[in-house]
């Protein structure tokens, strides 16, 4: 039954755990209620985790029903359900599931952070193909002076570039790394804001 | 010389309520432009006018701490997307690596469908996980673009490295990639890898370039001029040891 006061009720319990929350951020003696809603949150966003996985499962499982690629969801399939299912009966200390995880997820997640390596690196060749402006540039210059001050070519060390150049490069980028971090910390306090205002509602109240 | 977390939450939040009120409908209040804002509206227009599908990632930064303000944006500008292009034949699809923001975005879908009318059209698969680790979210989103599935992808949330392998994908598959985060070096990442990388801040300017309301625009501007207080602050505090023991200080 759709009463119509949904979206309210979840728009002033939203803004309401938020404003505790600040609050108790604020004035010392809250500590506890903090802690309270933290673990409810934390809770709730385990059960989340577990509808993520059936989510994964369903669209998978649509993919072999409808014959869209069904070897790959397939083993995707199998997969999940056996590991699911010995992590549920041996717990994730397990031998099987420990098992799992280095010989399995550890390898494969490694073998997909070396492809991403010869993925950046034809990434910044196509980069400075396309963009032969100033800030290319810069960011190609850059790039290949941090590369030689933080490594030495063919084990010759040049002392010009670890010394010298390299130290102003580091100085350089901390400062911008601060800067864009100020500006990531507005950004984030002003998104927190506009949430506890009801300005904006993620959750479609 | 230092501004206390308390005072700057107070001051932003004043800042917020003052733009909302003052200066909202004034012309010459604009934005500078951002490219990659200008070319995500191109390339909205021209999935809806094709037929083709956006994807809007969400990344895996989860609900539970800052992060979650970069994946507000994404949700954000899913809303956006949505509005104008739910009704195409190939609706905005919503990709994510953690389960909270999964439900966050099929609510945001349905929410907007409802608004639009057309409630009957919303698939829950619209909005999924495609990975609940990182590296496995951006493997399970590559499918997507390589099977030429997506005409352009918006990875707008707290990514990690594993986004170099999403917007290389949409690299060789020729499809339009915009994307920011609140890691640096996700953003380094972007930079190389993406058509149109935001950088910084500017991912929070989401919702202001996307027109989706008034307290975005407000944000912003209080955003923008937090930052002049604190640059103010900082040049101060840099300069005041030259100062010390002159007169101008006594």
């Amino acid at each position: 039954m759709r009463t119509g006061i949904r979206a309210p009720v979840s728009t002033a319990v939203a803004i309401a755990v938020g404003f505790l929350v600040l609050i108790s951020l604020l004035i010392p003696g809250l500590e506890d209620l903090r802690n309270q809603i933290l673990n409810w949150a934390i809770l709730l966003a385990a059960i989340a985790l577990l509808l993520g996985l059936a989510n994964l499962f369903q669209v998978h499982f649509n993919k072999v029903r409808d014959r869209e690629k069904p070897v790959y969801s397939s083993i995707l399939l199998v997969a999940m359900l056996v590991t699911f299912g010995l992590t549920l009966w041996q717990g994730s200390q397990g031998d099987v599931p420990k098992w799992i995880f280095n010989n399995l997820q550890l390898p494969i997640e490694t073998g997909l952070m070396a492809v991403l390596a010869v993925s950046l690196t034809i990434a910044a060749a196509r980069f400075f193909q396309s963009r032969s402006d100033l800030m290319g540039f810069v960011f190609i210059g850059a790039l290949f002076i941090a590369l030689l001050a933080a490594a030495p070519v063919f084990g010759l060390e040049l002392p010009i570039f670890t010394q010298v150049v390299g130290p102003i490069i580091n100085s350089l980028s901390i400062s911008a790394a601060r800067g864009l971090l100020i500006g990531v910390g507005l950004g984030t306090l002003a998104t927190g804001l506009r949430i506890l205002l009801g300005a904006d509602r993620p959750y479609g109240g | 010389m230092s501004i206390s977390p308390e005072v700057l939450v107070a001051l932003a939040l004043f800042f917020i309520l003052l733009f909302s009120v003052w200066g909202r409908n004034n012309p010459r209040r604009v934005f500078r432009s951002i490219k990659a804002f200008k070319e995500l509206q191109r390339n909205i227009e021209l999935s809806v006018e094709d037929g083709s599908r956006l994807q809007i990632g969400l990344g895996s930064g989860g609900l539970l701490g800052p992060q979650s303000a970069a994946a507000f944006a994404g949700l954000t500008l899913l809303r956006q997307v949505a509005d104008i292009a739910s009704d195409s034949d190939q609706p905005p699809i919503a990709t994510t690596g953690d389960g909270a923001l999964m439900l966050l975005a099929q609510d945001t879908l349905r929410s907007t469908y409802r608004r639009l009318g057309i409630r009957e059209q919303f698939n829950s698969k619209l909005g999924r996980v495609t990975g609940l680790t990182p590296f496995s979210h951006a493997a399970g989103a590559l499918p997507l673009i390589l099977d030429r599935s997506v005409l352009g992808s918006a990875l707008i949330g707290s990514y990690g490295n594993e986004v170099g392998l999403i917007a290389g994908a949409s690299q060789r598959a020729n499809g339009f990639t915009t994307g920011g985060s609140d890691r640096l070096s996700t953003q380094a990442i972007l930079f190389a890898a993406a058509d149109e990388p935001l950088i910084g801040e500017e991912i929070y300017a989401t919702g202001a370039y996307t027109n989706a309301g008034a307290a975005h625009q407000a944000s912003l501007r209080s955003q923008d001029l937090l930052r002049w207080i604190l640059i103010a602050l900082l040049i101060i505090t840099a300069l005041a040891p030259l100062f010390e023991g002159s007169q101008i200080v006594q």
